[in-house]
């Protein structure tokens, strides 16, 4: 049985139009105007126990709004929801028990106080036992590797073990599915990679679902291996990671390494040069010629190495959003 | 360490409906309750080390507080020389004194300095949203985390309050008898929930208007005459005393503090306890209905 089951879910929000101008300033202290904004639309899916998936989207296209009405915290306009059994929105305690939604830019810990205390807050809000709460608490600073940081105050930490001590207090109470809003935002390299691996860990050890919204896309590499992709409130994909470039992507990048400096001037027939150095040449081919260009390629010239790449993810995605935008105005435009 | 094996597990098998008689289901309430109360006492108990952390900051601003009352004390001898050192409104001199003393007391139970900006700031911002997230109630959470501050805060003021008291003891003419101590009490804790539950309320109002604080200015300024921390309402005309005394904003100052100084007594002070408590559910109710509301309305347009 699906641990999250969507039906049809649209959220409207109705805005309030600010005029510019005093007149009309005033005038709208009395009247309103309201714009309708589809921030999610008619979105459906489900979630196996246990997967990573991730929702992959632009600024405002509606991941968090979903997010939002998966954990509650708002209602719908429209259309269903089942997340562990409950409707997220009834917000019964026995639901909140079993789930946890950590927000990057967000932060829940108190500030002045050793995170152990924050900690300590949670147990009682989640009325954990002691015996329960010490090993929970125990086997997740260890996995984090923050057991020595946790009696210092949080404002001396760094934003990445901030981000740890958040995950932990997310963590105390054995959510069964964790929904992440961005967990790596702000964060350096390094901090991020660590975070990465954290939850992959919790995730192979504990079999918890995770749904995560994330701008990086080395985040999504790392833990997904399903992605949705979102664009206007709307699910445009849903499959693995890998098959986007295969459905989006329409063009693979092919890498040839030509004998002493011998580059060939027409290769421009062939597709488009996007990138020359020395003996190196970078050609982007369109996908159904591949086999046609490399075999006319190999006949005339001698190369030394060859390889065929997909272009890089976050290119394709960017296009992707691109086209998406560009079909989303014409469409509106039209109706 | 497994997730299906958590503690609501063992919730739901006392929880379980099927074949119980009426007796568990008695049981089981009982239990829950038991349970509500140790769970928002635990939180009271863990709000208080958070409190303690900024003891030396409750120390210095319990000082600073009585400063101004040299001058008020200098003022009103000044007005009872003025006035023939006679009593005014049944009020002597010595009284007046203790009185503006007690209502200091009084504040220190019903005062809620940043409850209702610290409610609508949530809403604002988002951080309301753990109320929504978690198993907690808002007001629950905020009734103990204020109710630790409050023990924190007279625990670690005492001392200065003590001293102070001392200093003044030449205006205290005869102290309270063990009932009336004990009425007064009883009426400071009641303080506390009329005040709490009432700035609560105007906080709420941060669901449906972005900022709280211009009206909080203007509740508070207004609040500072009718509750009685200017002067008695003894003191005004007679139907405006009768008025503001059937308010319930006397309570968060002028009430416990003419307890204390024996100025009402018999049945008018087991009426007024009455109506004290009667005031305190009203303002419980009145709160719940607003977020409520507010959430319904949060959970629709914003979030």
């Amino acid at each position: 049985m699906p641990i999250i089951e969507a039906h049809g879910l649209t959220k409207i929000y109705r805005v309030t139009q600010k005029k510019e101008g005093f007149l009309r300033a005033v005038r709208s202290l009395f009247r309103r105007e309201y714009k309708e904004v589809r921030a999610v639309d008619n979105v459906s899916f489900a979630i196996e126990p246990g997967e990573m998936v991730a929702f992959l989207g632009p600024n405002g296209a509606g991941k968090t709004t979903t997010l939002k009405m998966l954990s509650g915290l708002i209602y719908p306009t429209q259309g269903s929801a089942q997340v562990l059994g409950f409707t997220p929105w009834d917000r019964a305690d026995e639901f909140r028990r079993r789930f946890s939604l950590v927000m990057g830019q967000k932060n829940q810990l108190w500030w002045d106080l050793p995170a152990a205390d924050s900690f300590q807050l949670h147990r009682e809000i989640y009325s954990l036992s002691r015996a329960q709460f010490t090993r929970t608490l125990g086997e997740l600073t260890e996995l984090f590797g923050v057991s020595k940081l946790t009696d210092q105050p949080v404002r001396e930490l760094s934003l990445g073990e901030r981000m740890k001590m958040e995950l932990i207090a997310a963590l105390l109470h054995q959510p069964q599915l964790l929904l992440l809003d961005e967990p790596t935002i702000g964060l350096d390299v390094v901090a991020q990679a660590t975070i990465q691996r954290c939850l992959k860990d919790y995730n192979v050890r504990y079999g918890v679902t995770m749904l995560l919204t994330s701008h990086y896309m080395r985040d999504v590499e790392a833990l997904c291996a399903r992605v949705l992709v979102i664009s206007h409130g709307r699910v445009i994909y849903d499959g693995p990671l890998a098959r986007i470039s295969e459905q989006f992507g329409k063009s693979k990048l092919v890498k040839l390494h030509f004998e002493n400096d011998g580059v060939p001037t027409d290769l421009e027939s062939f597709g488009e040069v996007t990138h020359s150095e020395g003996p190196v040449v970078d050609l982007k081919v369109e996908r159904t010629r591949v086999p046609e260009v490399l075999g006319a390629i190999l006949e005339r010239y001698t190369v030394v190495d060859m390889s065929v790449q997909d272009p890089p993810l976050d290119q394709v995605i960017a296009r992707v959003f691109e086209e998406a935008r560009v079909q989303h105005e014409a469409s509106s435009q039209s109706s | 360490m497994k997730p299906v094996a958590s503690p609501h597990d063992v919730d739901d098998a006392v929880e379980e409906r099927g074949r119980e008689t009426e007796e568990d289901v008695r049981s089981i309430k009982e239990a829950r309750i038991v349970r509500i109360a140790r769970k928002y006492g635990n939180i009271l108990r863990v709000s208080l080390i958070e409190r303690l952390t900024y003891r030396g900051d409750f120390f210095l601003s319990t000082i600073l507080r009585f400063l101004p009352m040299v001058t008020t004390i200098l003022l009103w001898q000044a007005i009872y020389a003025g006035a023939g050192e006679k009593p005014i409104a049944g009020f002597s001199l010595h009284e007046m004194i203790a009185y503006l003393l007690l209502v200091h007391i009084s504040r220190m139970f019903s005062s809620m300095p940043g409850l209702a900006a610290g409610i609508a700031r949530d809403i604002r911002d988002g951080q309301l949203k753990r109320y929504l997230l978690q198993p907690i109630d808002m007001l629950g959470y905020l009734a103990s985390y204020r109710g630790a501050h409050k023990i924190a805060y007279i625990a670690t003021s005492s001392l200065p309050y003590a001293l102070l008291f001392f200093l003044c003891r030449e205006y205290f003419d005869r102290l309270p008898d063990l009932l009336t101590l004990a009425a007064y009490l009883c009426s400071l804790f009641l303080a506390f929930a009329v005040g709490f539950f009432f700035e609560a309320s105007i906080g709420m109002i941060g669901f449906w208007f972005l900022e709280v604080t211009s009206l909080l200015y203007v509740v508070n300024t207004l609040n500072f005459f009718v509750s009685g921390q200017l002067f008695p309402l003894d003191l005004l005309p007679p139907f405006w005393a009768a008025v503001l005394k059937a308010m319930p904003f006397q309570y968060m100052a002028y009430f416990p503090a003419a307890v204390f100084l024996g100025k009402i007594q018999g049945a008018d002070l087991v009426r007024g306890l009455l109506a004290e408590f009667v005031w305190g559910v009203v303002f419980i109710a009145l709160a719940r209905w607003l977020y409520r509301l507010g959430l319904k309305r949060y959970s629709a347009f914003g979030g």
